[in-house]
């Protein structure tokens, strides 16, 4: 059954002044992130592990791999990185499968600021984008002026998307005018370039805070917003997901304007790539089935997807030694 | 064309072997009807016969309640209990292992969608099993005092809607008290219950102990009838029950009936939206609505109407009709053509007496009993959709403004069997689960089920209790000797 | 001087905290056991019957939503104020029963303590009959135990007042309220026992008391739509009647307490069968989470 959309008054008291005005003060922030609905927790967790439970086969399943792996940001977030291992990323990035053409590139190539020169020569003119974390990546603890600075280089050295943190601390102490502040202040150091905006939700330990720190997130600007640093434990996962996917959903019925979602950390699997399709296709719908509006930050996802590629493809099982570490 | 078109995903039917032709189960052995009489058992995604099934006449009955009152005499009611829950436990695990099989079958003969008879249905009987079990050497714990007593032979009527689940509602607590039973499963719906006589047949169940006959109306009527028949348990309509009531009356037979409803799902201004949404689409639509408990009237506060209904619109609209057996199936058919009929009259009416119908656009399959998902706004009290059990995919949308009138409107109704309530205030989920009038109040979640939680109704939606410590008091005879 | 006329008393109905006269405008002689008047009853017709059934459906809420602690009291409030007028009740036990003035009174104590022993069940019965349910799931699941409405309950025809507060004390005591159809032939301590009531602290319309043929009252009651639960304890040994009555019960599934065969020894332990016959099992599911 085809979904049919009619026109959603969702958050019908927020009309278009009003979204202006929430942001005027630190009091009228909380009154609004405040007055959301809650997030059920067993509610928001039984239906992602309901949608978990669609079984994608065949030309089905085709379509979501190759979607999922055209929606990667290939990352690597190392104290052991090096130009070596970047350029490395870079070539599996424009030609994940060495032997079939058909596989499409990855989204983008997720990088720490001071590599992003190397990835952004590397991929130059080839579409696949180069994303920087930034703003004192991943637990955030410097200051605005670091932050700013921190974005502004990455963006110099070819940044095409800047993933930066919130501040958690500020979050959790209720201080969200601060965090709305800094966003706001990222997005215009970040300047054309695309801003996911890392909730940590892993911190959050709430859903009903994932749902405002979205909100937060979007008011102030971002382009995306995304779970996780992967420097902390949980990372992404598919009620999370669900629960900003619901929020990107609300948020463009009240604003009119669209934002993506990332979900990065612990997706290692086509498994649980396709899960996470299936709840973007079933909670904020088809319009961000798209690389530009939904993006899975991983590594070893990527080598996944291909060995159930090719398993589709030729009925056999892959082994590992038949796709490129990197 | 939907950018991410989910490919059939049928779950296969090569699993389970249905016969041509059933016959009875008496005293552990499947036996032919004495008038051999038979009914057909029909697929109703495919109205595609299934198998010829026995239909039992009075003789047979009486075969059946004479095996259950042998069995009980001389083997069930003199067993340790300790070994009455080995059986019982065996009967679990063997469920468990013929999980797939019994799953499959209960979609193909009832037309639920194979998510839920495998997640929800399946799982279900096997823990009803599992945890009655447990009881049968513990009955002195109860609470019927020190030395409670089994009734002797149970009569036992189950509704199409849950075949395979409100079996085991009723044998798991039967046995483990002690009681043996004849049951009888829908017309439309027997194939499991007699795939469980297998079951039975596999754990060495002792002959007589569970005894299966099928038919339709009258062969229940004459089983609950039946003079040596100890305690009636009954699961359906109120007007079956109210029958039930009165062939009692006058009797020493014991009654439990699980009946009708018209459950309001009450959602607050400040309740998890999503979540409330989620709820009040698994009130409605779980099972196609087949569903006593199904919170079939939504209750709005005024302040979030337009909210709730355009997401409620929104998420009805991803609700994927079709082949009960494609995994990927949320709403599955219609049980019966008579059901599919009724619930058509009733939508008819719902219109014909002013309310605004909305469906999604939903293709409905060529062949088979199809009705699709359906709201109906603009419902006040006094509209029969808001009054009548319609037993489908049909919800009524009402509105309140305060507490007290949701409270007032949601027990404004002579059923009691369920009622829901959405709000993240504390202190209110707790009013309001102290006002309604309903046997099963779920606050901020909705039809769940649990062989620890008692279930059944207030009012003319019957009464005793099944699960829980409070089910087996049902199979209990607390009176002294 | 002449010898002081005495003030005969009347003997009413009981129907929503007031002692109206049958509308009907009838009343019965009530005989002692040898037969000699002892006074005139109201004889209550069906309507009197819908009209006690619309008191107690009002008290219901009151009642029911009255703390247990409170409902306890109330009911060793009745106890207290009975002792008070333990003369007046041994009297009419033992003119109505026929009993020698010692066993009247040793009914007359054991009613009394009857309504001692009920009363402590007011806070406790949840705790005997509810639980806490282990749900396989992140929920809070329980049970408790609610009073399932109004309660219709044919009185003992025979024991006039153990056997009347046997029935009476443990349908209110949970919440219930009860419209009473005494006995027919010895209604005296039902109608002094509404007095008692009225002066306990028991909220008018909670027992509501109807004197009278029970073959007027109890089939309007029987087949009432808006009675949830009727005990048939007055019906003992009328097989035919009880039947009828419970076929009537039938039509809006009233939870039934059956007569027996013939009228028990109410002198024996109670047990909680009659509290929860009259009890509804309400389970209440909530989510587990942050």
């Amino acid at each position: 059954m085809a979904p049919r959309l009619g026109k959603v008054t969702v958050l019908s008291a927020l009309d278009d002044a009003h979204l202006a005005d929430v942001t005027t003060s630190e009091a009228s922030l909380r009154r609004f992130l405040h007055g959301l609905p809650g997030v059920d927790e067993v509610g928001a967790e039984a239906r992602a592990a309901g949608l978990s439970t669609r079984s994608i086969k065949t030309t089905a399943k085709q379509f979501a791999i190759d979607l999922a792996i055209s929606m990667i940001d290939l990352t690597t977030l190392e104290g052991q990185d090096t130009p070596g291992k970047v350029r490395a990323l870079c070539a599996k990035a424009l030609r994940p499968d060495p032997t079939d053409r058909d596989v499409p590139r990855v989204a983008a190539v997720c990088v720490y600021p001071d590599l992003v020169g190397v990835a952004a020569e590397a991929l130059a003119g080839s579409g696949v984008k180069v994303a920087s974390v930034a703003t004192g990546f991943p637990s955030g603890r410097t200051s605005l002026a670091v932050k700013e600075a921190d974005t502004r280089e990455a963006v110099a050295a070819g940044a095409d998307e800047v993933d930066m943190v919130i501040d958690r601390g500020a979050f959790l102490a209720g201080h969200y005018r601060q965090v709305f502040d800094e966003i706001a202040t990222v997005k215009q150091a970040a300047g054309a370039a695309h801003l996911k905006v890392i909730l940590e939700t892993g911190e959050l330990a709430t859903y009903d805070n994932v749902r405002r720190a979205s909100w937060l997130a979007m008011l102030a600007g971002a382009d995306f917003v995304k779970t996780s640093t992967g420097k902390v434990s949980p990372a992404a996962t598919l009620p999370v997901t669900l629960v900003m996917l619901e929020a990107v959903r609300d948020f463009r019925d009240a604003s009119g304007r669209q934002v993506g979602v990332k979900p990065a950390g612990g997706i290692r699997t086509s498994k649980d790539a396709i899960k996470y399709l299936v709840v973007v296709n079933e909670t904020a719908g088809e319009d961000w089935l798209d690389p530009d509006w939904f993006r899975i930050g991983a590594s070893s996802l990527l080598n996944d997807l291909l060995m159930q590629r090719q398993k589709l493809a030729t009925g056999r099982y892959a082994g590992p030694d038949y796709f490129t570490l990197d | 064309m939907t950018k991410f078109e989910y490919a059939p995903a049928p779950e296969s039917s090569a699993i389970v072997d249905i016969k041509s032709s059933y016959g009875l189960f008496v005293d552990g052995t499947f036996v032919d009807p004495v008038d051999g009489t038979s009914f057909k058992s029909v697929n109703p995604a495919t109205e595609e016969v299934l198998a010829d099934v026995a239909e039992a006449g009075a003789a047979d009955v009486n075969r059946a309640v004479a095996a259950a009152r042998t069995a009980y005499e001389n083997t069930w009611s003199t067993m340790s209990g300790r070994d009455r829950g080995k059986y019982l436990f065996r009967i679990a695990r063997l469920i468990q292992e013929r999980s797939r099989e019994l799953a499959v079958l209960e979609s193909i003969d009832n037309g639920k969608p194979i998510r839920e008879s495998r997640d929800v249905d399946v799982p279900l009987v096997a823990s009803f099993f599992f945890y009655y079990a447990g009881w049968a050497d513990k009955l002195q714990y109860a609470g019927a005092g020190p030395a409670p007593r089994p009734y002797g032979v149970a009569a036992q009527v189950i509704p199409w809607n849950f075949p395979l689940l409100m079996l085991s509602w009723k044998i798991a607590p039967a046995l483990a008290a002690g009681n043996t039973v004849v049951l009888k499963p829908a017309e439309t719906t027997p194939l499991t219950a007699l795939l469980f006589a297998e079951i039975c047949q596999q754990a060495d169940l002792p002959p007589g102990v569970v005894n299966i006959i099928t038919g339709a109306g009258d062969t229940g009527r004459m089983l609950v009838e039946h003079d040596d028949v100890d305690k009636v348990a009954f699961t359906g309509s109120t007007d079956v029950g109210k029958a039930i009531a009165r062939s009692v009356a006058g009797t020493s037979k014991k009654a439990t009936l699980e009946l009708g409803g018209k459950a309001a799902n009450v959602v607050f201004e400040d309740a998890a939206l999503d979540q409330a949404v989620e709820g009040v689409v698994n009130g409605i639509f779980f099972n196609q609505g087949h569903v006593c408990c199904a919170g079939s009237r939504l209750l709005v506060q005024e302040s979030v109407y337009d909210e709730v209904l355009d997401r409620l619109k929104r998420r009805v609209g991803t609700l994927r009709l079709g082949d009960p057996l494609d995994k990927n199936t949320d709403v599955g058919a219609i049980n019966s053509a008579e059901q599919l009929a009724r619930i058509r009259e009733l939508s008819d009416v719902g219109e014909t007496e002013g309310a605004e119908r909305w469906s999604p656009a939903c293709e409905l399959p060529d062949r088979g009993y199809w009705f699709p998902p359906t709201l109906f706004t603009g419902v006040s009290q006094a509209h029969r959709i808001a009054r009548e059990e319609i037993f489908g995919p049909v919800l009524s949308v009402l509105t309140f403004r305060t507490p007290a009138e949701a409270v007032e409107k949601a027990n404004n109704t002579p059923y009691g069997l369920s009622a829901g309530v959405w709000t993240e205030k504390g202190s209110r989920i707790l009013w309001m689960s102290q006002q309604l009038r309903a046997g099963v109040v779920w606050a901020n979640t909705f039809n769940k089920f649990d062989p620890a939680s008692p279930f059944g109704g207030y009012k003319e939606s019957g009464y005793g209790r099944e699960g829980g410590r409070h089910g087996l008091l049902s199979y209990l005879n607390t009176e002294e000797k | 001087m002449s010898e002081r006329l005495a003030v005969k008393k009347t003997y009413k109905l009981a129907i929503g905290g007031k002692f109206p006269r049958s509308e009907s405008g009838r009343s019965y002689q009530v005989a002692d056991s040898a037969g000699e008047f002892l006074a005139n009853a109201a004889w209550a017709s069906r309507k009197d019957a819908r009209d006690a059934v619309a008191a107690a459906r009002k008290a219901f809420p009151g009642w029911s939503g009255a703390t247990a602690y409170n409902r306890g009291q109330v009911l060793y409030r009745v106890a207290e104020v009975m002792e008070g007028r333990r003369a007046q009740f041994v009297d009419e036990v033992a003119r109505g029963e026929g009993l020698a003035r010692q066993r009247a009174e040793k009914a007359v104590d054991e009613a009394i303590d009857r309504w001692v022993w009920y009363a402590g069940w007011a806070d406790k019965i949840a705790h005997v009959v509810g639980s806490s349910n282990s749900v396989a799931g992140p929920y809070f699941d329980f049970s408790v135990p609610e009073p399932t409405g109004v309660v219709a309950v044919l009185a003992p025809q025979r024991s006039s007042l153990l056997g009347l507060v046997s029935v009476l004390a443990p349908a209110v005591v949970s919440g219930n309220t009860v419209v009473l159809a005494a006995s027919y032939e010895r209604p005296l301590p039902a109608i002094t026992l509404s007095e008692v009531l009225a002066t306990s602290d028991v909220p008018g319309g909670v027992v509501n008391v109807l004197t009278g043929r029970v073959g007027d009252t109890a089939p309007a009651l029987a087949s009432h739509m808006d009675v949830n639960a009727i005990d048939l304890a007055g019906a003992a040994g009328d097989t035919e009647h009880a039947h009828e009555l419970e076929l009537a019960a039938a039509e809006n599934l009233k939870r039934v307490v059956r007569a027996p065969g013939a009228e028990p020894d109410w002198t024996a332990e109670p047990g909680l069968e009659r509290i929860t016959a009259h009890l509804e099992t309400k389970t209440v599911w909530h989510p587990v989470g942050i």
